[in-house]
C-alpha cells in the first residue's frame, strides 16, 4: 500500500458522534412514546414514588429507543433506498450496522434489567414483549411480507401506557387495556395517510404498504373505516368512568374533526400524487389528535388529585 | 477525517458516556435510598 492510499482512507475515516448514536434511537418517536407512557402512569389507580416512576418512564424511553436503534439496524437496506430515511445514521455511512446491532441489545437488555430490578417484574415482561414485538413481529415478520403490516405491528407502540401503568399497579388492568386500544386503533389511519404520500418511496423499497398493493382507493377507505372504529375506543375511558367529562367531550370532538378530515379525504375526486394536502393533514391532525387526548386525559386527572 | 475533528468529536464522546454513566450512578444511589425508605 503506497501512502497516498493510506492518506485517502484515513480521509474517508468518519467517527460516530454521541449525537449519531442519539439519533438511532428515533427521538421524535420517542418522545411520543415518553408523553403517552408518563400519561400511563398518571392515570392508573395507585401511587408511585417519583423516582420510581421516572425510572419506569427512563426504562421505558431507553426500551423504545432500543427498538428503534434494532429497527434501522435491521431495514438498513430498505432506509437507503428512501428518501424519508436514507439519512439516517446507518445507510447514510455514519454507524455500521454491527455497532448498531450491539448498542440496541445493550440498551435492550439495560433497560429491562433496570425494570425488573427496580420497579416491577411485570412491567419488566410488559417491556421485553414490547422491544419484541416491535423488532421481530413488526419489522422482522410482517412489515416486509403483508399490508396489514401496521395494523398488527402498531400493537408495538401501544404498549408504553400499559408498562406504565404496570409499574403503578404491578397488574394488567381493563383500564390499561382500554389505553392499549387507543394506541392501537390510531396507528392505522396515521400510517396510511402517510404511506399515501410516500407511497412512491415504499413501492420503490418493496414495501408491501396498503396503498402499494391495493390501491390508493382502498387505502382511504380503509383510513376512514378505522377512524370510524377509533373514536368510540377513544370516548370508552369516559364511559368506564376513569376520565371525567371534559375528556369525554374534548374526545367526542376531536374525534369527530379526525372523522370529517378522513371523510374529506375519502371524497377528494384528486389523487394524491396530484395533490397530497388531505392526506398530509390527516397524518399530521392524528399526530396533534393523540398528543392533545392522552393531555386532556393527564390534566383532568391532574386536577381531579389536587382538588 | 481531520485529526483535530477527530480528537474533539472522541471528547464529545466520552464527556457524554461519562455524563450518562455518573446519572446512572446517582439514579441508583437515589433508587436504593427509596428503597430503604430514607426518601
Amino acid at each position: 500500500m503506497d501512502i497516498t492510499s493510506l492518506d485517502h482512507d484515513l480521509n474517508d475515516y468518519y467517527l460516530p458522534s454521541a449525537g449519531d448514536y442519539f439519533s438511532l434511537l428515533k427521538p421524535r418517536v420517542m418522545s411520543l412514546v415518553i408523553f403517552t407512557a408518563f400519561i400511563g402512569l398518571l392515570v392508573a389507580p395507585g401511587t408511585i414514588h417519583p423516582v420510581i416512576g421516572f425510572t419506569a418512564i427512563l426504562c421505558i424511553a431507553v426500551a423504545a429507543g432500543a427498538a428503534g436503534c434494532l429497527n434501522m439496524w435491521y431495514e438498513a437496506d430498505i432506509d437507503a433506498k428512501m428518501k424519508r430515511t436514507a439519512g439516517r445514521p446507518i445507510p447514510a455511512g455514519k454507524i455500521d450496522r454491527a455497532s448498531a446491532l450491539h448498542f440496541g441489545v445493550a440498551l435492550s437488555v439495560a433497560s429491562f434489567l433496570i425494570m425488573g430490578l427496580m420497579v416491577n417484574v411485570i412491567s419488566a415482561v410488559l417491556l421485553a414483549v414490547t422491544i419484541l414485538f416491535y423488532v421481530v413481529v413488526y419489522t422482522i415478520w410482517l412489515k416486509r411480507r403483508t399490508p396489514q403490516n401496521i395494523v398488527i405491528g402498531g400493537a408495538s407502540g401501544a404498549f408504553p401506557p400499559m408498562v406504565a401503568w404496570a409499574a403503578v399497579t404491578g397488574d394488567v388492568s381493563f383500564g390499561s387495556i382500554v389505553l392499549f386500544s387507543i394506541i392501537f386503533m390510531w396507528t392505522p389511519p396515521h400510517f396510511w395517510a402517510l404511506s399515501l404520500f410516500a407511497c412512491k418511496d415504499y413501492e420503490k423499497a418493496g414495501i408491501p404498504m396498503l396503498p402499494v398493493v391495493s390501491g390508493e382507493s382502498n387505502t382511504k377507505k380503509q383510513i376512514m373505516l378505522y377512524t370510524l372504529l377509533m373514536v368510540p375506543v377513544t370516548i370508552l375511558p369516559w364511559y368506564l368512568g376513569f376520565a371525567g367529562l371534559a375528556y369525554g367531550v374534548t374526545a367526542s370532538l376531536l374525534g369527530g374533526m379526525f372523522i370529517w378530515l378522513s371523510y374529506a379525504l375519502l371524497s377528494e375526486k384528486q389523487s394524491v400524487e396530484k395533490n397530497n394536502t388531505g392526506a398530509k393533514r390527516v397524518f399530521l391532525y392524528s399526530i396533534f389528535y393523540l398528543f392533545a387526548l392522552f393531555a386532556v386525559l393527564g390534566i383532568e386527572n391532574l386536577i381531579g388529585r389536587v382538588l | 477525517m481531520p485529526l483535530h475533528e477527530e480528537h474533539k468529536k472522541r471528547a464529545g464522546r466520552n464527556y457524554t458516556l461519562a455524563l450518562i454513566l455518573g446519572g446512572l450512578v446517582l439514579l441508583f444511589f437515589i433508587i436504593t435510598l427509596v428503597k430503604l425508605e430514607v426518601i
